[in-house]
Parts: structure tokens; sequence; C-alpha cells
């Protein structure tokens, strides 16, 4: 997971407030982003305050769970809040959206305090896990049914929805009712819904979760192109870290209701601060005091560093940089050598993955043969070996 | 008919086997009672075709009495169900997704009617709505209205006995719709009551036409509590089966052709039913 991809569609994102360029709608499928016809979607939306953005401070306070997150960001921005299961991503969304009511904190959208604005009358759009298409309408019905709320007439609300659609590649499928919709098909009649709104902050629950692997490939791609048009601000909430760096600009990790670590993509691959990440991003991460090449584990164990350090550090390497010995090797250069045992072994794209305990606990990857000829098997005793060179140290 | 016909010819086939099953499967204990349910069942109206006075029918049925009674019938049986519509759908969504103290002991309330003996419904209503009533009596000084024996009070009374049923049925229905619906409607900027009139509704419509169909030959075959709160005046609250019970006593013909009606009605009905939500469309 080193090779982060550059922080999402920067290049891609046309200047704020404009549209985007109508050349690549040659091909008038979803990849392409044709202007809308009538012009009715982007900006000119009427505010009061110049657009600044996302400014929230959001605290629930259930009985027993506390949502504990702030969350900042400009218009343009793609934030994914990335967490485990039940870490609170989904109730800081729905806070967001008005649909949990906030305990303390607060919330202000380009300078609007929207936290007692019930959620119909917030400029947010929601695309939710499993899309909550009304069953009973048509994908352009389901699509001009925010407009009609806004007080759009039939008329200009079906046009408006003919645009969205069509925009997402979707003109023919106007007639469908959701239930005769693909889930990738689905997935953009959601976000076509939420869009229609043209809302000033876009909420995505876990936007890709519903898919298979194929659909959720290209789906990946054409959301993010989407997102990178996406004038105002953009918060996605996903366990999936593939999904988190090819979509957003930033991310904000939540663990246990709080904010643990956020930043850009590639930031935080390089330098995780919990387990979480560390084994998101496949690395093993360890937390102690480093005095100079050294980094001395509260546990015990030392791990040679090549950079210089003093306090409180981390120190990460992948799994791949870990050598295994059967016997204590002798004449080795790398500096690092911890006498350990085989707790458990899997398999891991095309390589054995070594789960190990003993004076350190890391993982390790090796090939099928190497595993093989070293005879691993739970219960194992092993020696493995770590150079210097390959560990990466950074300040706790 | 086109689908009945296909339906007809679908279910050919599947009869067979469900018949084979039959024969190879269920034990002896069980399809003996079931056998013996089924006859006892359909036995009383078998004798209700074989004892009916067919010669005499027209004659019976062409009378002005019997249409009277088949119309007021009919004509408080609907507003009945319209009525239990317009009422019962609010409290059944306030029941289903709203949280209030005590919502556990007003629903028990709500279907309390299910159970009560139709005749204490029909007294309790005399209490409360009659020209004494605690609140009846209001009525009848300040607006003049009077609600026991008039149509209006074959309409009230078939009201409160039948509207359980809907209150129930749209209840499970909206329990069971996913109530995240509502929540997409609303971020899309639609208040909570455009959301249940524009989602909402549109999804749990089979439920409520259950509902509605469940309280409407419920309100048809009202008796006890029509006869106490309304009377049994012809023309004006002398529903089709007061008039069956009347006529049973002093000619039997009657009552026989009367009920062949009420039941010719109800299988109208039922195949109606058949056709729209029973069958998978």
């Amino acid at each position: 997971m080193t090779n982060t991809p550059p922080a999402a569609a920067d290049g891609a994102r046309p200047p704020q407030g404009l549209p985007a360029p109508d050349n690549e709608s040659s091909t008038g499928g979803a990849g392409g982003n044709p202007i809308p016809a009538e012009g009715r979607v982007p900006p000119t939306h009427p505010h009061a305050h110049p657009p600044t953005g996302l400014d929230a401070h959001l605290i629930v306070d259930l009985k027993t769970f506390h949502l504990d997150v702030t969350l900042k960001a400009a218009p343009g921005d793609v934030v994914a809040l990335l967490g485990p299961n039940g870490a609170g991503k989904t109730t800081a969304l729905r806070t967001l959206a008005g649909l949990t009511p906030l305990t303390a904190g607060h919330l202000h959208l380009d300078g609007t305090p929207l936290h007692r604005t019930p959620p119909e009358s917030r400029p947010v759009g929601v695309v939710f896990q499993d899309y909550l298409l009304f069953p009973h309408l048509t994908a352009l019905d389901n699509v001009a049914f925010g407009p009609r709320c806004h007080g759009a007439t039939k008329k200009e609300a079906r046009a408006q929805a003919t645009t969205w659609l069509t925009r997402m590649g979707l003109a023919i499928h106007t007639t469908t009712k959701p239930r005769h919709l693909s889930g990738g098909q689905a997935q953009r009649v959601a976000l076509a819904r939420a869009l229609a709104t043209n809302p000033r902050l876009l909420l995505l629950d876990e936007p890709l979760a519903a898919l298979d692997a194929r659909t959720r490939l290209d789906i990946r791609t054409q959301l993010r192109h989407h997102l990178a048009e996406f004038e105002a601000v953009a918060v996605l909430v996903t366990h999936d870290p593939l999904d988190a760096m090819v979509l957003a600009d930033r991310l904000v990790v939540i663990e246990d209701g709080r904010v643990v670590q956020e930043g850009t993509p590639r930031d935080i691959a390089r330098h995780p601060r919990t387990d979480y990440i560390a084994q998101l991003v496949g690395l093993n991460l360890y937390k102690g005091q480093a005095d100079g090449h050294t980094v001395t584990l509260d546990a015990g164990p030392e791990i040679a560093t090549a950079e210089t350090l003093s306090g409180e550090a981390f120190v990460a390497f992948p799994p791949s940089a870990v050598t295994l010995h059967r016997t204590r090797p002798t004449g080795t250069s790398a500096r690092n050598l911890w006498h350990c045992e085989v707790a458990g072994l899997e398999t891991h794209g095309d390589q054995i993955r070594a789960d190990l305990t003993g004076e350190l606990p890391l993982a390790a990857d090796l090939t099928t043969v190497a595993a093989a000829e070293l005879d691993l098997h739970p219960g194992a005793s092993v020696w493995a070996t770590v150079k210097a060179t390959q560990t990466h140290a950074y300040p706790a | 008919m086109s689908d009945a016909a296909a339906e007809t010819l679908e279910s050919g086939p599947r009869r067979r086997r469900v018949r084979k099953g039959v024969r190879r499967g269920v034990p002896l204990p069980l399809l003996l009672p079931a056998l013996l349910g089924l006859a006892f069942l359909l036995l009383p109206l078998v004798a209700l075709l074989v004892r009916a006075p067919w010669s005499t029918l027209p004659d019976q049925l062409t009378s002005t009495e019997v249409w009277q009674a088949l119309r007021l019938s009919l004509l408080c049986a609907t507003a009945a169900t319209a009525a239990s519509l317009v009422i019962g759908v609010p409290l059944a969504w306030l029941l289903a997704r709203t949280d209030f103290p005590g919502r556990g002991f007003v629903r028990a309330l709500v279907t309390l009617p299910l159970v009560l003996p139709p005749v204490v419904g029909g007294v309790a209503l005399l209490l409360a709505l009659g020209r004494n009533g605690i609140v009846g009596q209001w009525l009848d000084s300040w607006f003049g209205i009077t609600l026991p024996f008039t149509t209006t009070g074959v309409i009230v009374a078939e009201t409160f006995v039948a509207m359980p049923f809907l209150v129930i049925s749209v209840e499970g229905t909206l329990r069971a719709a996913d109530p995240r619906y509502e929540e997409a409607a609303t971020t899309l900027g639609a208040s909570r009551f455009t959301a249940f009139r524009r989602v909402t509704l549109p999804l749990i419509a089979p439920g409520i036409a259950a509902g509605a169909v469940l309280a409407w030959a419920r309100a048809l075959g009202e008796f006890g509590a029509t006869i106490t709160f309304a009377g049994n005046f012809p023309g004006r609250t002398q529903t089709m089966p007061l008039a069956v019970y009347l006529a049973l006593q002093n000619n039997p013909e009657a009552a026989i052709a009367l009920s062949l009606v009420l039941l010719a009605v109800s299988i109208t009905v039922l195949a109606a039913l058949r056709e729209r939500w029973v069958s998978p469309a």
C-alpha cells in the first residue's frame, strides 16, 4: 500500500465555481461529464456568505457510545472518514445530515450554522449505503424527487433529473424502476438524486460497499470523476482504505468515536499512528523511545533505525522487509534480529504471510518456496532479521 | 381475464403435484381432522345453497326491502371504511413510527374492539355518543347532532368495530417497511409529512388495501354494535345482517335469500382480492 495514488484527482478538478470543461463529453458515457444542457446544475447558489466549506465539531453522547469528531473542509475537498466497524463513522455522517441530533458541538456550512436545522432544510445530499432508492418511483422520478421538494414544477424537476441521469450515463434508464437497475446503475442514480438538490455538502455512506468486485472497480473510477467535479464539500465514509485513498484527498481516521489521525492518503500510508491504520496499509508498527539510531519499545526489545530521532517515536516496516531463518543467522548485515515463534500462516496474494510472536510480534511475508524450504508451521521457532535501512522511524 | 387464464394453466400441474404429495406424505391423524375442518367450514354454505328457495328467489330479491337493506349495507360499510382510512392510517403511523410514553398501552386499547363483544361496543357507544352520553349530550345541545338510531350511527358503530382491523394491518406493514426511506426523503428536502405522503404511503399501499378490505368486510357483517347503537329501522339503520335476522323470525325463505346475497357479495370480494393482491403479480 506504499504506492499511494496522488492526492485524488487534484489535477482533474476544475477551478472552483466553474463547470467542468465540455470537451470530454464525446463518449457520452459516465466517464465524460457533459455540461447539463440547461446549465441548471452547477454553482449559482445564492449564499449570504462566500462558500467557506465545512466546519464541524460533532459530539454525540449515546448510552454506550461517545462520538467527538472535528471536521474541517474547504469547498472542493473530498474527505474520507475511515475507520473500523462501529467506530462512529456513520453516526458522524448522520449528524452532518441532521438524521442524528448533536449532543453538543457545532456544524457550520459555508458560514451558516446548521446544527439546529432539520434535515429537510439542510443543503446536504446523501448517498446511502444501500442507496435507498424509492422502489415505487422510476429512476427519473427518484432523481426528480429532490427538486420537486425544493419547489420545482413537475416538468422542471423532470428536466433537471433527465440532465443528471444523462450526465451519469443513464439516459436510457430514466423509466426503469430501481429493482431493475444493476448495482452500479443504482449507485449512479443515488448519486444523481443526491446531487440534484445542488447540495453544499455531499455525504456518501460506504458508496461502494454494496457492489461486487468487478463493478466496484468501474464505479470507483466514475465516482472519482464525479467527486472531482463537485464544487462543494464531499464527505465519504468507508472502511476500505483503497476506496478512501482513491476517492479522497484527505483522510480522517476514526477509532472509538475519536479522530486518531488525519492527513493526505500518502502521509497516512507512510506514517501510520495506530495499529488499525498500520494493518490497513500493511505495515508492522511499533511505538517506543528513540535515542539516536535506536528505538526502545515499551515492551523491551530495541529496533535499529536509519533515522536519527529522540523522544517518543513510531517505527514502521513492511512485512516484506522481514527475513526469516530457522537457525540463528551469523554474518548477517541486518542489525535487527529477534527470536520468534510462528503463530499462524496464511496466503496473502502470491505470498505467505507469517504471523510471529515472541520477542517482537510482527508479520512477515515470504514466498511459498521460501516457506516450504524453511519448513514453517505454527509453533516453529524462527529468527527474524530486518535491515535498519528498511525501517522508517518518525516522531510520535 | 387473460391473467386468470394463464393462472389456471399454470396452477394445473402444480395442483396435481400437491395432490400426489398428499397421498404420499400427510399422516392420517392430521389429514382426517383437516378434512373434517374443511367440511365443517363448507357444510353450512352448502346447506344455504341446497335449501335456497330457488323458485321464489327472484321475487324475494326484487322486493324493495332487500334492495334498501343491501344498498344501506354497502353504503355504510364503504363509509365506515373511508372513515377508518382517514383516522386509522395516521393512527397506525403514530403507533409504528413515534415513541411516546404508554405507546404499548395505547396499542392494546386500539385492538380492544377486536376482542370486545360488539354488543358491548354498542352499549359503550350509546353511553359516549348517545343523546345523554358524555359527548353525545353536547353534540345534541350544541350542534343538534344526534347519532343513535340514524344512518350516521350505523357508520359510527361499524367504524368502531372495523377500524382496528385496518390499524393493525397498516401498523404491521409500516413496521415491516424500512423507515430509512423516510430519512432519505427528508435529506432530499421533504418534510416529514411529504415523506409520508410521497414515499411511505405508496410503499405501504398494499397493506392499506388489505386492511381496508378486511375492515370493509367486517363492517358489512356488523350486527351487534349496529343494532344496539343504531337500532333496526328499515331504510335507515336496517343493514343486511339485521334484515336477515329479522326475516328469519317471520319469513325464513327471505332470510335465506338475503343470506345468499351477502354470500355472493363476500365471494365477489374474495375473488376480486385474489385477482389483485393474493396472486403474485
